[in-house]
């Protein structure tokens, strides 16, 4: 029998990536949470390079960084395919991976950041959010069409941080009127079975920002 | 077969990005007409393609654009099924690929163009972070070719790990005339220098690089027009 590991973190939207992929290909695993301030043996040992979670180990293999272990999942387990069989068409989704990774994170700066910094990270983050509504969404339900995919799961932390940074600003910062699609991508994410039952709780998530 | 196959790369000949795209559709096969695009006067095509980021190299099939030179790379993989292949076959050899490759891209890369833009303080700690960075990567590709001293190097066999490095280092000598700075040194990093030697004495890869005084200047150029933007914002 197979074992499967997820060296992970509650706080962080690269372990859930893992969580949702593994759980939708129905495959089943241990999880580890880690204590960041005190990074276990056993993480040092499978990721010298990084230090940094999430690691899947399979069969004691360990494999590193978010968007190579989705990548890795969906090559041992094709089932439920979270990407799509058409070259171009894959291509187009590692785009919009790579946009996640390399992009996304600037919404997360927000709640750390105060004053005029503050506000400029508000506004790229809004830049890149209008760039998702504009050239990634179109009218599809997910990024990919009908099925949910790898492009989802790694923009899956905009389904759920938005609304706590929106609490500790007290205003709106992802607006229905000016991110219809996004609104809507946001409630058929969390709507998913496998992605509304593995969502980090709102309120701890609110009390580590305050 | 009997299929139309378009293919053009817009791109920028010393551009390294560009660099990492044509070897592999040179060792594959696949005819392509190159692009050159002005990056101060960028063709609309390049614009239409590109719409989010604006860059180079885009790679247009049978027009249909695809951009991004490390997703250009396995949609070249995955299209043209021919030997050789960029990636291997198993999965967990092709994500310890991905992950180097990775590495390749945002530790060191990206360092490496703070070395070339930047100068005092800013510098001197891209030229430390490069250094330590190649120490990782040196025990990195010893796991990765365990046993011998360094990967044996076939021109007709590269694959993405090899164009990764040769895009990065194969203009190391040039890195150290126009800059005084040693990113690559025999005695510290002996298995990625030997590779990069041998990389460097390809046909292909002599062909596809401009020659040592070119890039020098070309180096200098780009270092003097960083530094001015900098000092003047």
């Amino acid at each position: 029998m197979e074992q499967v590991q997820l060296l992970g973190m509650w706080l962080s939207p690269y372990s859930y990536r893992v969580i949702w992929a593994l759980q939708l290909k129905g495959i089943a695993y241990e999880y580890i949470e880690e204590d960041l301030s005190n990074k276990s043996p056993l993480l040092l040992q499978c990721n010298p390079v990084h230090k940094k979670i999430p690691v899947l180990i399979h069969s004691g293999k360990p494999i590193c960084e978010s968007s190579v272990i989705l990548e890795y999942i969906e090559e041992i387990w094709p089932q439920n395919s979270l990407l799509p069989c058409d070259p171009y068409e894959r291509a187009i989704a590692r785009f919009w991976i790579k946009f996640a990774d390399d992009k996304g994170p600037i919404v997360w700066k927000i709640c750390g950041t105060r004053g005029e910094e503050r506000q400029k990270v508000i506004e790229e983050s809004l830049e890149m959010l209008k760039t998702i509504e504009e050239h990634g969404l179109g009218d599809k339900k997910f990024f990919g069409g009908d099925k949910i995919s790898m492009v989802d799961i790694a923009f899956g932390g905009l389904a759920y941080w938005p609304g706590v940074i929106e609490k500790v600003l007290g205003r709106n910062l992802l607006e229905a009127h000016k991110f219809p699609r996004l609104h809507a991508w946001t409630k058929n994410f969390k709507e998913v079975p496998e992605i509304k039952e593995n969502l980090p709780d709102f309120g701890r998530l609110l009390k580590r920002q305050t | 077969m009997g299929e139309v196959n378009i293919v053009k790369l817009h791109g920028i000949g010393a551009n390294p990005y560009s660099k990492r795209v044509e070897p592999a559709l040179r060792i594959k096969g696949i005819p392509y007409e190159f692009i050159e695009e002005d990056l101060s006067n960028k063709s609309q095509l390049l614009l239409k393609s590109n719409p989010v980021y604006k860059k180079i190299p885009v790679l247009v099939h049978n027009e249909q654009p695809v951009v991004d030179s490390l997703i250009i790379l396995e949609y070249i993989d995955e299209t043209w099924k021919n030997a050789p292949q960029l990636l291997p076959d198993d999965p967990l050899e092709r994500a310890k690929v991905r992950f180097w490759t990775s590495f390749i891209q945002q530790q060191l890369f990206e360092a490496m163009t703070r070395v070339v833009t930047c100068d005092g303080e800013i510098q001197a700690k891209a030229i430390d972070e490069v250094q330590g960075k190649m120490k990782v990567l040196e025990e990195g590709m010893k796991e990765v070719f365990p046993g011998s001293g360094s990967p044996s190097i076939d021109g007709d066999n590269l694959g993405l790990l090899d164009i990764m490095i040769c895009s990065t280092f194969s203009p190391y000598k040039a890195y150290e005339e126009a800059l005084g700075v040693k990113i690559l040194d025999p005695e510290r990093n002996p298995l990625v220098f030997c590779w990069v030697k041998a990389l460097n004495e390809l046909p292909l890869v002599k062909e596809l690089y401009p020659p040592h005084d070119k890039l020098v200047a070309l180096l200098k150029v780009v270092r003097e027009n960083a530094l001015r933007v900098s000092s003047s914002t």
